[in-house]
């Protein structure tokens, strides 16, 4: 019986050809790439959302430019005039914190609800894991997703700041780094805090309007954190986005800083970070194994 | 597939996993070879989808050993995993992406081509008969459907063993029946399957090798048929006399048949001929309000074993 005669047998719905997995999957690919093939995943669904997150993307800093940046900016301006805060234009002064907050909030929208989704909702964490993937590649491929987000948003944000003249295009490589470590470094707390969520009992809503609002608020975001009295500075202390808004100030427009203050900055970033990661990575292993 | 041979693929001994104090699988032992359809059949709770994770080298055994593809998942999770095709009892498919894309993103997984995949695709979609549906997003789908495309996923590399944790639970019938088409022609190819269920008729329809678990241990081991002929009677002749009365009938008609299990709502006379058993009951002027001989199952297995239904 010749072959065709037998795949006409067999009938059209038939998996014709089969390799077999032992030849044609080779593990090391995965577990070497894993945390893109991920990422790549979440960056498609992503792209399901692309009209939402250009939309948000470029319609708030336009609105929140026009309000409080040429608002309150020529108020502040007037009064201050050439010695406005540290002798720049007030929206210079403010950009630097309008990105990393545009930042935190772009990358956190990518690790809380994505977690959620991939244990609660889809369960498709599970599905990634039961292939080659192992659990910390999931962790890292959401992340990598995050910061491409952030990228994004930030890019976004720019083009409306130098629209505005707020910034030179030559600050912006300075500006982004500033502004997307920042927004790593909050995202991964964020991420740990997610991973360890059975039911979405509206915490974010919570971490939202009791913690980055006022972390919004109190960081120097729209005056220098001295102006504040000292009772209430341990909050930028403790946040960061005024570590992150020192260093993008620094670079940008060049506000005076010692290095030993730059230095504190980015390291309180990078501790963050790292301690964010490290705390995301046991809960993951974990849930998923049962 | 070429090799057909007796190549062991899975080998459990002494398998055992606990959760603090709950044992959810206490010591088994059982194996399987290539090509075979090895079936894990017991109700909820046996012990059934944790023996599932702990083969498909996702959830780590507490004691015992276990060899998957001859290699030890502990060491070799995502080696192991690379080979294997998983369809958990719950659907994960992503929600998100489309049909097509589900089964895009998970061959990538693999580190599979884009155009390796692209061919594939096609292939599985119509193997799933969901050709007509590759662009609607996941969540689109029926019930029946999105199990077809949870099965399909669990192809794309091509897997030495396909692992199935209750297939068609929450299908209707109709939907079960092109689900048992498909998986039996990927037996018939020669794919390694193992499944889980608590449907007798499943199991009956698919495995070509079972075990029965209860409480995390086996009750016992072998095909259908061995284990209905070791365990049951031929036929099964079932009576009703009302539930306040099967009680007692039960102890009128004691005697008839091999063996008798008194039901809440029927009484099962174990025979080798049902019509006879029930020609004595009338004799003895009892009158069944329905009665029906049928050929036994593995759910008269699972009753002999255990003393309860599979489906409580």
């Amino acid at each position: 019986m010749g072959e065709t005669k037998v795949q006409e047998q067999l009938g059209a719905a038939d998996v014709r050809t089969w390799i077999g997995a032992a030849t044609l999957v080779d593990p090391a690919v995965p577990m070497r790439r894993g945390s893109l093939m991920i990422a790549e995943t979440r960056i498609r669904g992503m792209l399901k959302w692309w009209r939402s997150v250009l939309a948000f993307g470029l319609g708030n800093p336009v609105l929140y430019l026009m309000s409080v940046g040429i608002g309150i900016g020529s108020l502040v301006n007037k009064h201050m005039g050439a010695n406005g805060l540290d002798h720049v234009p007030y929206l210079t002064f403010l950009a630097p914190a309008l990105l990393v907050t545009a930042a935190i909030q772009g990358a956190m929208d990518e690790v809380t609800f994505p977690t959620l989704q991939g244990f609660n909702w889809d369960r498709s964490f599970y599905s990634m894991n039961a292939t080659a993937i192992s659990p910390r590649q999931i962790v890292n491929g959401v992340m990598l997703a995050a910061l491409a987000r952030c990228i994004v948003q930030v890019a976004l944000y720019e083009a409306a700041l130098i629209a505005f003249g707020a910034i030179s295009i030559s600050s912006v490589p300075a500006l982004t780094i500033g502004a997307i470590f920042a927004g790593f470094s909050f995202a991964s707390v964020m991420f740990a805090l997610s991973a360890r969520i059975k039911d979405d009992d509206g915490v974010f809503a919570i971490v939202g309007r009791f913690i980055i609002t006022p972390m919004f608020m109190f960081s120097g975001t729209y005056y220098p954190l001295a102006s504040l009295p000292i009772y209430l500075q341990w909050i930028g202390w403790i946040s960061p986005v005024w570590h992150a808004t020192q260093i993008g100030r620094a670079l940008s427009y060049g506000m005076p800083i010692s290095p030993e203050m730059f230095l504190l900055h980015i390291g309180f970033l990078s501790v963050l970070a790292v301690v964010g990661m490290s705390l995301t990575y046991p809960p993951f292993k974990k849930r998923l194994a049962n | 597939m070429a090799n057909t041979s007796k190549e062991t693929m899975i080998l459990a001994r002494g398998l055992r996993k606990t959760y603090g104090e709950f044992v959810a699988v206490d010591g088994i032992d059982f194996e399987v070879k290539r090509g075979e359809a090895f079936g894990l059949l017991g109700p909820n709770g046996a012990g059934k989808s944790t023996t599932m994770k702990m083969i498909a080298a996702t959830s780590q055994r507490t004691g015992g050993e276990l060899s998957i593809l001859g290699k030890d998942p502990e060491l070799k999770g995502p080696e192991i995993r690379a080979h294997l095709g998983v369809v958990p009892q719950q659907d994960n498919l992503d929600r998100e992406l489309k049909v097509w894309e589900n089964l895009m993103v998970y061959g990538r997984y693999f580190g599979l081509s884009r155009k390796f995949l692209k061919g594939k695709i096609e292939e599985l979609l119509e193997f799933a008969q969901l050709t007509e549906k590759r662009n609607a997003k996941s969540e689109e789908l029926s019930g029946g459907m999105k199990r077809r495309l949870t099965i399909a996923r669990g192809l794309v590399n091509e897997p030495e063993i396909l692992m199935l944790d209750e297939p068609t639970t929450g299908l209707d019938p109709q939907a079960r029946h092109i689900l048992w088409d498909r998986l039996f022609r990927l037996k018939e190819q020669g794919v390694t399957l193992v499944i889980t269920t608590h449907y007798m008729d499943e199991a009956e329809q698919l495995c070509d090798r079972l075990i029965v678990m209860d409480k995390g241990r086996i009750m016992a081991e072998g095909s259908p048929a061995e284990l209905i002929k070791k365990y049951s009677s031929k036929e099964v002749l079932e009576v009703r006399f009302g539930s306040d009365n099967n009680k007692a009938v039960a102890e009128q008609i004691n005697g008839i048949g091999d063996r008798l299990e008194v039901l809440p709502d029927r009484i099962l006379v174990y025979s080798d001929n049902g019509e006879k058993a029930l020609e004595q009951i009338t004799k003895l002027g009892l009158h069944a309000i329905t009665s029906l001989v049928r050929r036994s199952s593995l759910e008269d297995v699972f009753l002999r074993l255990t003393g309860r239904t599979l489906i409580d």
